[in-house]
């Protein structure tokens, strides 16, 4: 199969969805709105917070807060590329999609690429409103790149679980079994506080879950100390790479199911 | 009230009441995730305890009334979405050709919802005092927060049922969730409006009535019998109430015309 036939499957299925996207306000809106309320609720009602004693974060909250709403965009950009997925099952789309397309592995791809786009927008968006809020930066330019890099690769991994989520269950119902784990493993790591000021079960989960350390490299580029970057790079890659094996099963189980 | 309104009513309520209890997707989530986000919440931001002037040592006790927010607002949810369906699918049509009264249905309606509450308001309460939350008010209070509970379910269900009956629209009655979330978000649901630090913010939290309900129900687990709070509660909780109440009576007159 050429190169070419993967790149027109690959950007026809990106271009649908991002149109369907960004002219349907009952998907653009929600999408938008949701990590600008995170970000407004977080960094400016609980600012207070950076006086508790043991907390240190030299860039101030608003941007101890802006790490994890980067994460929180990234991540449910994913999610929600993973409903649109689920509904070309529900309407039938994608089952002429897969009968149809040279390369069924280019769907992913195809959806992947449109799940990254839509994570840049609402990164623009709530960095715009970040900056506006008066949000410090501390990193150098190389840190940036590490952490809006560290961001995508939240939203590579998001895509390939929702779309694999998708594919196997190939209904909308299927919404809660991408959003609720996602939600979860995102408030299981230290949002509001560092994790040495984590209590109780809280602080034990969140040592054990792998976006903790996403996280702390996330602000770690912000505040020009990106001491665990490398861990967090290495992670994001093993993640992505099971992920990646996990959407191309789903897609078998799906040609399997409807072709 | 006549037997035949009483009659009228209490056919229409137990319709509503076994349709909420019958389905697990309303019931599961307005159950679990105020209490997840309470689990979650208490354990990520018990350091804010440590604020010179924040009103407790205990998180948990300060987290747990917004609990009954969330809950209110997942039953506003699905009161909405109960008229909305009944629309969609020409029962209200049905209804009209019957000599049923208005107020009948609309009190039946949302008795579904009442009762969703009450089980919501049990739970939360049975939960936060067993995790450790504490009652200053004393077995006194446990009443009392139920009924403030149950008016602000009250009044956030009206309102969902007025956009309902306005629109007819289940969509439109999902768009409010959003808007249900700002307001919540806007609050002193994380911090006491004293502590909140950014200017607008604080300004935004206290015209919220959403602030007062929290605090009225707050006051009981911190305070023990704070009158001022407590009336700014109900006041804010019955304004709601009366407003939507009579803003869906208004809507429903129009749709019954209309069928």
């Amino acid at each position: 199969m050429s190169a070419r036939g993967i790149r027109s499957v690959v950007l026809g299925v990106a271009w649908r969805n991002l149109h369907s996207f960004f002219s349907n306000p009952a998907l653009f809106v929600p999408a938008m709105i949701f990590p600008l309320f995170f970000f407004t609720a977080f960094a400016g009602g609980l600012s207070r917070i950076e006086n508790v004693p043991g907390f240190n974060f030299p860039p101030g909250y608003t941007a101890f807060e802006y790490a994890f709403v980067l994460l929180q965009a990234s991540a449910f950009g994913g999610v929600f590329t993973g409903f649109a997925v689920a509904r070309d099952f529900e309407s039938g789309f994608a089952r002429r999609m897969l009968m149809a397309a040279p390369s069924r592995r280019a769907l992913i791809a195809g959806y992947a690429l449109s799940g990254l786009v839509r994570a840049l927008f609402t990164i623009g968006v709530v960095t715009t409103v970040a900056f506006l809020a008066g949000m410090k930066l501390h990193g150098d330019g190389l840190e940036l790149v590490g952490l809006y890099t560290l961001a995508l690769l939240v939203n590579f991994s998001a895509v390939l679980f929702g779309t694999g989520v998708a594919m196997r269950l190939r209904t909308f119902q299927a919404a809660p079994a991408m959003q609720v784990p996602v939600f979860l493993t995102l408030f299981l790591a230290p949002v509001y506080v560092p994790l040495g000021l984590l209590a109780g079960w809280v602080h034990a989960a969140a040592k054990l879950n792998p976006l903790t350390v996403v996280l702390e490299a996330e602000r770690g580029f912000i505040a020009g100390d990106p001491a665990k970057a490398g861990l967090a790079f290495g992670l994001l890659a093993g993640i992505g790479a099971l992920f990646i094996l996990w959407a191309l099963r789903s897609l078998r189980s799906a040609e399997q199911a409807t072709v | 009230m006549s037997v035949a309104l009483t009659l009228q009513v209490g056919t229409v309520a137990r319709r509503s009441i076994l349709r909420t209890l019958r389905q697990p997707a309303m019931v599961v989530p307005a159950l679990i995730f105020p209490m997840l986000l309470l689990a979650i919440n208490s354990g990520g931001l018990d350091s804010a305890t440590n604020l010179p002037g924040f009103p407790t040592d205990s998180y948990l006790t300060f987290a747990l009334a917004l609990t009954f927010l969330q809950g209110t607002m997942f039953a506003a949810m699905s009161a909405g979405t109960n008229v909305a369906t009944d629309i969609e699918t020409g029962f209200f049509n049905r209804l009209s050709l019957t000599p049923l009264r208005r107020v009948a249905l609309l009190v039946g309606q949302l008795s579904g919802v009442i009762v969703l509450a009450l089980l919501q308001a049990t739970t939360f309460l049975v939960v936060g005092l067993s995790a450790g939350a504490s009652l200053e008010a004393g077995p006194l209070g446990i009443p009392v927060i139920v009924a403030l509970s149950l008016l602000t379910t009250l009044g956030f269900g009206s309102l969902g049922a007025f956009v309902a009956l306005r629109t007819g629209s289940g969509e439109t009655v999902q768009g409010l969730f959003p808007l249900m979330f700002a307001a919540l978000f806007l609050s002193s649901m994380a911090l006491p409006r004293n502590l909140i630090e950014i200017d607008w913010f604080r300004t935004v939290a206290t015209w919220n009535p959403v602030s007062y309900m929290l605090e009225g129900i707050r006051s009981l687990l911190i305070d023990g019998w704070n009158g001022e709070a407590l009336a700014l509660g109900f006041l804010a909780s019955g304004g709601l109430a009366v407003i939507a109440l009579a803003a869906a009576a208004s809507a429903l007159k129009t749709r019954m015309v209309r069928a």
